[in-house]
């Protein structure tokens, strides 16, 4: 069907280009790294506090790092469209009769393609700080940073085919990414927080994420959040794609 | 199909308008255009900056969805059917096209995947285009390190890949040194040979004249003539030939301002000056019947109208002024 073999070029030949330059994919995962090395070690102190989830310190902070990374790996494709759009390729493939669905979904599988493979380098680089594994858990979790990565892109392309420029899309998305961030429990567990945050933070999806994550990284299977999560990005997904589907259609006016 | 439609033109508008909103009002950029372009015909769209060339251009490409009128390519209405518009256009934008970080030969396979050719048949197409627009060396480069006419080469190439049914072009040899232009200009005389539908805009009324079958003036989002560039300049003056007459103006005046072909005869300075509809056909009769009287012209000079003659009558400005 054309959908798919459309989605298939285009994810083959953005990947290429990803890789062809990859030092944004290098310093996407640059960061969480430091994260890792100089802030992890601060929690093993904390992690002995009440009202600090079970797990060791770390098997509580690498779901949150993973969470991260993942938001940033999708947050910020809008900037990647803007360069080509203003090189003319997306007016090009707008004359096509490919599948506008298949610009979008190509795009952000190349995303999530590069979004896991930072999530693989890091849980690597992790278990001899004593993360544990258990590797149903961490497969299943890996899908769910799969579907982060599937419902931000098409959110960070839809800004962009809006706004159309580098200048006009930091902001927006800056202003997006850190309450989402702060609100999600990534550093520190949302169980520390007092009543009204966590009342607040209910209503971020990543907040869900990260519980469902952790839940899976403690092979704690019967946790209601693992459901929760899975739950809250599958319906958010099929919102943005639709929503990013639309959008590429629409710019073709 | 019905026998009629093969009688019905390639691309048809009616009462085609744009008109942009900004923050100084808004702009009518196209103004009523009603155009019809035959297949097969390299047609040409000439006019100044600003005039609405590259707004006509996008809405006939499907990009741009018209305020009012209707706008038909290859059969189809561009409004309720693009994606058939689509499948049997290639277009060209005034800029861009191709990314930076992608190798030409990239680009021209990837497009023709796009379009359904499988991978073996796109790379042997992607070979094709490279050849013939000079781009086999560059091929296995990214396009950031091509010069500005190799760029617009690979960007015209990969308009072309799919030997589209029509094939839109705007400003195709812009920034182009003349023999790459010269070169282009066979390329798109070849498509005439495999029937493909051209349409083009330039600046250039050389060009507009050397390559197009049929062309349209627009001057302000409106169309002030339209037809061969023969039949515009024609329309204007016809030709004007002046001859070296050796003191024998009278006679030659007498002689030949009776001649069904001349339109007008004058003596001025030693020199005739005939006025004809077609200058290429009377240089010989006059020679002939010069001839015949032992009249033996010394020079003969055949000027023919220009199309800037054809835009300075029309709109009263010339386009060589506009367009700097
Ligand atoms: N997206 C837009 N928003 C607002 N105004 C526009 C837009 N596109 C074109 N215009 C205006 O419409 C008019 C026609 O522009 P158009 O690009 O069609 O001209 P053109 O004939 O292609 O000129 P050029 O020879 O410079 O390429 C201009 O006044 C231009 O400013
Ligand atoms: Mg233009």
């Amino acid at each position: 069907m054309r959908i798919f073999r459309d989605t298939w070029l285009i994810f083959e030949r953005s990947l290429t280009l990803s890789l062809r330059n990859p030092v944004w994919v290098i310093l996407g995962v640059m960061q969480p790294i430091l994260y890792l090395f100089l802030f992890g070690p601060l929690l093993n102190n904390i992690a002995k506090m009440p009202g600090f989830p079970p797990g060791g310190a770390f098997n509580v902070f690498v779901p949150g790092i993973l969470v991260m990374t993942a938001l940033f790996g999708s947050a910020f494709v809008g900037f990647g469209l803007c360069d080509e759009m203003r090189e003319g390729v997306v007016e090009r493939m707008t004359v096509t009769p490919m599948s506008r669905v298949a610009m979008l979904v190509g795009r952000s599988l190349r995303d999530v393609v590069l979004l896991l493979a930072q999530g693989l380098i890091l849980v690597g680089l992790a278990i001899p700080f004593g993360l544990e594994i258990n590797v149903g858990g961490v497969a299943v979790a890996f899908a769910l940073l799969a579907l982060i990565g599937l419902m931000m892109s098409p959110v960070s392309y839809t800004l962009a085919l809006v706004l159309k420029s580098e200048d006009s899309l930091a902001p927006v998305v800056n202003g997006l990414t850190l309450p989402l961030l702060l609100l999600s429990g990534v550093m520190l567990p949302m169980s520390l927080a007092p009543d009204w945050l966590q009342t607040v933070a209910k209503f971020n999806p990543l907040y869900h994420a990260v519980a469902a994550i952790r839940a899976l990284f403690n092979a704690s299977f019967a946790d209601q959040e693992i459901l929760v999560g899975v739950a809250v990005l599958v319906v958010l997904t099929i919102v943005t794609i639709t929503m990013g589907a639309r959008s590429f259609a629409r710019a073709s006016a | 199909m019905s026998a009629q439609s093969n009688t019905q033109p390639t691309i048809e508008t009616v009462g085609l308008r744009r008109t942009f909103k900004g923050r100084g009002g808004a702009v009518e950029a196209v103004a009523g255009v009603d155009l019809r372009v035959n297949a097969g015909d390299i047609f040409g769209f000439l006019g100044p900056n600003g005039a609405g060339k590259t707004t006509t251009l996008r809405i006939l490409a499907t990009l741009l969805p018209p305020t009012a009128g209707t706008a038909s390519v290859a059969g189809f209405d561009v409004a309720r059917h693009p994606r058939q518009v689509r499948e049997r256009i290639g277009y060209v934008a005034q800029s861009g096209g191709s990314y930076r970080e992608a190798t030409g030969r990239e680009e021209l396979i990837i497009q023709g995947r796009l379009f359904g050719m499988s991978k073996a048949e796109a790379g042997r197409r992607a070979v094709e285009i490279l050849a013939a627009l000079d781009l086999t060396e560059a091929a296995d480069r990214t396009c950031k390190t091509y010069s500005g006419g190799m760029r617009r080469r690979l960007n015209i190439g990969i308009g072309m890949v799919h030997r589209p049914a029509v094939l839109f072009l705007d400003e195709p040899t812009t920034g182009l040194d003349p023999q790459a232009r010269a070169r282009l200009w066979e390329e798109i005389r070849k498509l005439r040979e495999t029937g493909t539908t051209v349409f083009l805009t330039t600046h250039y009324l050389e060009e507009a004249d050397a390559l197009c079958d049929c062309l349209a003036i627009i001057d302000h989002g409106r169309i002030v003539a339209e037809g061969s560039p023969d039949d515009l300049k024609r329309e204007i003056s016809g030709d004007v030939l002046t001859i070296g007459v050796n003191g024998n103006g009278d006679q030659v005046v007498k002689l030949l301002s009776g001649q069904p072909f001349v339109r007008e005869a004058e003596l001025d300075d030693g020199l005739v000056r005939l006025y004809v509809d077609r200058g290429e056909e009377a240089v010989p009769q006059v020679l002939r019947l010069l001839d015949a009287k032992g009249l033996a012209p010394s020079t003969m000079d055949l000027h023919r109208p220009s199309l800037d003659d054809v835009f300075l009558k029309k709109t009263g400005r010339s386009l060589r002024e506009s367009a700097a």
